[in-house]
């Protein structure tokens, strides 16, 4: 077993691995929550443009005091600057971009994907409904959708599973997901464990992945949080 | 030239019980405040609310939410609002939650004469429940039908006496579509200016879809503050 990290670091473990699915010229959407970290790490040579569904093409890095605008927020809400060269636009066309397939990638959170790309994200059946957001839209709408989230739920059980219990997001639109223990694609052939992390092993963590996993001929490690 | 306002008050008088209204804004951004303020006290019961968020418990439409006077929400995400569960729970609150893009692109076709599109969010999960499924070059579709109101009740930075609006920022989200769909469309704007005073090629709703404004000075409250230490 590996040696348990706390929260933080492997949160920042992961985000750090999503960081490494953006390329310079891309444009991205980042999910609220984990994913929203992962701006934090873009690396400075690449030339990124982060999308929010509200209506802002190039989001820029949090305001200092002075500079807080209560016009301008991002889709979590949260007061947020625009890059330079920005663009705001309204609802119906922010989602026309994202449906339109123009985004290069969405990094969004899940709750369970399954093997063959279907996501829950959005609600559990008994608890209160929040409401879906644009997570629907968002996981039609990108040219590649990675998901991001722990390998299992907070009582060890697997939330990569042969089929979704919870209600669905989406209907075989992930592409793939990146957890603090593996990177896995959803292929014709079924789900391939491609990466694995540190501490490791296939066995181990075939144990905690219910989906049938396809083991990659080229399996590489997952980079560590260092 | 259209109806200016002299008062909030006035500005909603015409809004009856079981009306059907849409109001712009995401989140707190963008929200006609005064406007709701004024239908909260005018106390119009029954009302069929279209908008992407509803409010915070004390702000915005979460007002009218807990003055009861929402029978039936449509938005897209609820999730800010203690009395809105409560109500949920209770069964004394309809709630149709739709996906934000399909919302935003309901009141746009609504607005622009289109009664239904299809569209690919939502297909097999629990929102495709009793839509027609059709597939187009192998996907599958949803249809989903456009929205009108009765009024929309919208917030721009500056209109003019033609109706002409324009937005600040993220507060434009659905309030360009949403004043294209209401019957009848009240503007709360920060700064009412003469006509020709906004640039011809800068205006993001053209007066057309505009019958009537008001001005009114904006609190702008901020759910979210996130700043960075300054170095």
């Amino acid at each position: 077993m590996a040696v348990q990290k706390d929260k933080a670091a492997i949160r920042e473990m992961i985000a750090r691995r999503a960081e490494q699915e953006i390329k310079s010229g891309y444009y991205v959407n980042l999910g609220i929550g984990m994913p929203t970290m992962v701006a934090n790490y873009i690396q400075p040579d690449k030339e990124v443009v982060l999308q929010s569904e509200n209506g802002l093409l190039g989001i820029g890095r949090s305001p200092y005091e002075h500079e807080v605008d209560p016009d301008l927020i991002n889709a979590g809400k949260e007061t947020v600057t625009a890059s330079v060269g920005a663009a705001y636009c309204d609802s119906a066309e922010s989602f026309a971009m994202i449906r339109g397939e123009h985004l290069d990638l969405a990094i969004l959170g899940g709750m369970e994907v399954a093997e063959n790309g279907d996501l829950a994200n959005w609600m559990i059946p008994g608890k209160m409904i929040k409401g879906m957001g644009g997570a629907m839209d968002i996981v039609h709408g990108s040219k590649k959708v990675v998901i991001i989230m722990d390998h299992v739920n907070k009582h060890g059980d697997p939330k990569i599973l042969k089929e979704c219990k919870l209600p669905l997001t989406g209907k075989g639109v992930v592409d793939r997901i990146i957890t603090d223990r593996a990177v896995m694609d959803v292929t014709d052939e079924g789900l391939k464990l491609v990466e694995i992390a540190e501490g490791w092993t296939v066995d181990e963590i075939k144990e905690q992945t219910e989906a049938e996993l396809i083991i990659s001929d080229e399996l590489l490690k997952m980079p560590s949080s260092k | 030239m259209k109806q200016i306002y002299s008062s909030f008050h006035e500005a909603v008088k015409d809004i009856k019980d079981h009306s059907t209204i849409m109001v712009g804004g995401f989140g707190l951004v963008g929200i006609p405040e005064n406007l709701i303020l004024a239908l909260v006290e005018s106390n119009v019961k029954h009302l069929t609310v279209i908008s992407n968020n509803c409010g915070v418990d004390d702000w915005g439409l979460g007002l009218l939410l807990k003055n009861k006077q929402i029978d039936k929400m449509i938005g897209s995400y609820v999730g800010e609002n203690k009395e809105f569960e409560r109500q949920v729970l209770a069964g004394e609150l309809e709630v149709e939650l739709t996906p934000q893009g399909t919302l935003a692109e309901k009141i746009r076709a609504g607005g622009a004469g289109i009664p239904a599109f299809y569209t690919p969010a939502g297909v097999g999960t629990p929102i495709a429940e009793g839509k027609e499924v059709r597939t187009f070059n192998g996907k599958e579709y949803l249809l989903q039908e456009g929205l009108t109101a009765d009024f929309s009740l919208v917030r721009a930075f500056r209109g003019d006496r033609h109706g002409n609006l324009v937005y600040n920022k993220t507060a434009r989200n659905f309030n360009p579509m949403m004043a294209a769909a209401g019957a009848v469309t009240i503007a709360e704007v920060e700064e009412l200016v003469e006509p020709g005073e906004l640039e011809a090629d800068a205006i993001h709703t053209p007066g057309i879809y505009v019958q009537g404004l008001i001005e009114g000075q904006q609190e702008k409250r901020i759910e979210r503050y996130t700043v960075k230490a300054e170095a």
